[in-house]
């Protein structure tokens, strides 16, 4: 569950934002759609715990994130939050099946490589466990980006902008398995983006102006 | 997975930067290495062929060439004494010298010097003989283990001199057939560099080399002169010091041996001995005699250098007579002690120049690694990035870079002490025929730990402003570029 209030961030004297206030419960999906520049990037970035907002609360199951300090931000990030960029980002000198578990070394967890397993297998990834990241294709990078955000069992799934840069096939392939997943694993799944293919695809929508 | 596991993962994926980064590192900390390997084991054989040896005293010239050709053997001497010159430092029971060592030397068979003497050298480098017998009669030597080794002499096995120190088949004696009768045990000093006969054997040699038609005249009539001289001297100076054991001795032996019956005993002995055609050219010299008293006969005669240890060192006496011998007498001493320093002092400039190249390379090595990392810093900001998004602390950011640093840093060490071992081990042949020295590889110094903590201190410094900026890595504005 993923909850705000109140949020408001500013660069810079011209470059204000006002956040309206979002609500996602558990196994709850939501849409946050908007232009290039209405400060998608910095909302997601405030909710993943990455940017303290000039006001407001970020608000995960029962802690205010913010109320952290950095180590333990980090870390409460790195367990309850999945992220999903729009250029998936890999640690480029290890596998595919090692990025994943880096994931679990990094947010403090022990390591399940049985599920990592289970997961390269539902994601159709199975024979690529061995494989760099910067051999796979496009489809086969967001489908890892998306295991990798899983890994964790998060409370929340944040996706930046996951489907701009593929084909309408793998566009809805992969919002398919982001809902799927984040209901298996019973999180919220917030989307932000400004890929108009989405909205049929969510009941619950936001729009930033 | 561990840091340490991520960091190796990194730094093998860009193999260019670490080849170079790795072969910098690796020549700098293995020259380093390698000048501390030489230097030290130089040092490591002139000390221990020191051999508490007090004084040299030779030919007057450069002392610390007369020390570097009579005690290290690398040097060309500095010329002759005669016999005369040398006998108060060569007689028994001088009070202030404990032991006194007669050197002739000028000639060598391959390469390898062969030394005229007698047997207190042993005693100098406390070597004991392994196979057969000390040296005694005309063209019998005595060898070290080092030359046995090399050149693959063995009892009974023939050679002939060279003149000068030179291996040049050119130079080979016409005369002069040396029999090994002996090799001695590995002492690890310089006697295992060295051919030992006795001091005739070298006259000998070089009177055939000096010519047939003159030497007859010049060797006989000085060295019956000589006797006179020998009995009178003797016959004074031994009161004083010794008294009347070495006296007796002395004039017995003089008498029976080079006194009246001269001619017939060395020719007698000659025929016993060595009996070949030296006799006819040069009757006087040939015997077996290896005592002290029988060399001192020869009062003409000439030997390089004499190696003596004191009584005592802190004597009054002792501590001037290098001043007396020098100002008093036309022969030369010198304090090994002394001197050795003084050439360190020399080698140290050498040294210290090189060690620059050497420290500058491993510094030029740090700054690569810098560059290299900043480098990678740069492509890797989003995976650093990723790395905090993931959970991971901003420490585990700059822990990761300063692993890879130290990473780099040890494995550059262990090439660095792999290369200078192989290059000494590779080397020691060349540095052994000019040195006479054998190197050692592979061995521990005690300075390893030393020179370890520096590669490392070395790697972390080259790391830590790279790992600092890792540490600061502001992932909302990487995350948002990205």
């Amino acid at each position: 569950m993923l909850k705000t209030s109140g949020i408001t961030h500013a660069y810079d004297e011209k470059l204000k934002f006002n956040f309206p206030d979002i609500n996602c419960g558990n196994s709850q999906t939501l849409l946050v759609l908007g232009q290039s520049g209405v400060g998608k990037t910095t909302l997601l970035h405030i909710l993943a715990g990455i940017l303290k907002p000039n006001q407001g609360e970020v608000i995960i199951e029962d802690t205010n994130i913010y109320k952290l300090s950095g180590n333990k931000l980090d870390k409460f990030r790195g367990q309850n939050i999945g992220l999903v960029f729009q250029k998936p980002h890999f640690v480029q000198s290890v596998s595919a099946e090692e990025n994943l578990l880096l994931a679990q070394k990094m947010a403090g967890n022990n390591l399940d490589k049985k599920y990592a397993s289970e997961l390269f297998e539902t994601l159709n990834l199975g024979h690529r466990k061995n494989a760099k990241t910067y051999e796979m294709s496009q489809g086969e990078q967001q489908r890892l980006s998306i295991a990798r955000a899983l890994i964790n069992k998060p409370k929340v799934i944040l996706a930046d902008e996951p489907t701009s840069a593929l084909d309408d096939k793998n566009c809805e392939e992969v919002i398919k398995l982001l809902e799927r997943h984040s209901e298996i694993v019973n999180a919220s799944l917030i989307v932000v983006t400004h890929d108009n293919r989405l909205k049929d695809f969510f009941n619950n929508k936001v729009e930033l102006i | 997975m561990s840091l340490l596991k991520l960091a190796w993962k990194n730094i093998i994926h860009n193999p260019l930067s670490l080849l170079l980064n790795l072969i910098l590192l690796t020549l700098g900390i293995g020259l380093i290495n390698f000048i501390l390997l030489v230097n030290h084991q130089l040092k490591d054989k002139f000390d221990k062929n020191l051999a508490e040896i007090d004084l040299v005293i030779g030919a007057k010239g450069s002392p610390l060439q007369m020390i570097l050709s009579s005690m290290y053997h690398i040097d060309a001497p500095t010329g002759n004494i005669t016999i005369d010159e040398a006998k108060p430092f060569l007689r028994e029971g001088h009070p202030l010298i404990k032991r006194s060592v007669p050197l002739s030397m000028g000639d060598s068979y391959k390469g390898y010097r062969i030394i005229g003497t007698d047997y207190s050298i042993l005693d100098l480098y406390e070597a004991k003989i392994s196979t057969g017998k000390k040296w005694q009669h005309l063209y019998e030597a005595t060898v070290g283990a080092s030359v046995a080794k090399e050149l693959g002499l063995k009892l009974g096995s023939k050679f002939k001199s060279s003149h000068g120190f030179n291996d040049d088949d050119d130079l080979e004696h016409e005369h002069g057939t040396f029999t090994v009768v002996g090799i001695l045990e590995s002492t690890g000093s310089v006697i295992d560099q060295l051919l030992l006969c006795n001091t005739e054997s070298v006259w000998q040699v070089h009177d055939h080399a000096a010519g047939d038609h003159s030497h007859e005249n010049e060797v006989e009539a000085p060295s019956q002169e000589n006797n006179h001289n020998h009995d009178e001297l003797s016959g004074h100076d031994h009161d004083d010091h010794s008294g009347h054991d070495h006296d007796d001795h002395a004039r017995h032996d003089h008498d029976e041996h080079s006194g009246h019956d001269h001619e017939d005993h060395t020719g007698h002995d000659h025929d016993e001995h060595t009996g070949h055609d030296h006799d006819e050219s040069n009757p006087t010299v040939h015997t077996s005699d290896m005592s002290r008293a029988h060399l001192l006969e020869h009062g003409d005669q000439e030997i390089t250098s004499i190696l003596i240890q004191y009584k005592s060192r802190t004597n009054f006496q002792a501590l001037s007579m290098p001043r007396n011998i020098n100002s008093n007498t036309d022969l030369q001493a010198a304090a090994p002690a002394y001197e050795i320093n003084r050439l360190y002092d020399m080698m140290g400039t050498g040294t210290k120049a090189l060690q620059l190249i050497a420290i500058l390379i491993a510094i030029v090595s740090a700054i690569s690694i810098f560059v290299s990392l900043l480098n990678s810093l740069k492509q890797r900001k989003y995976e650093l990035s990723l790395l905090r998004v993931l959970g991971g602390k901003s420490s585990s950011l700059l822990s990761l870079i300063l692993i890879e640093g130290l990473i780099m840093a040890f494995i550059g060490f262990l090439l660095g002490m792999l290369l200078s071992n192989v290059a000494l081990s590779s080397l020691t042949s060349s540095l052994s025929d000019k040195y006479n020295y054998e190197f050692e590889s592979w061995i521990s110094h005690g300075w390893e730990p030393k020179l370890f903590v520096a590669t490392i201190l070395l790697g972390f410094l080259a790391a830590l402003i790279p790992a600092i900026l890792a540490y600061r890595t502001d992932i909302h504005k990487n995350l948002s570029v990205g």
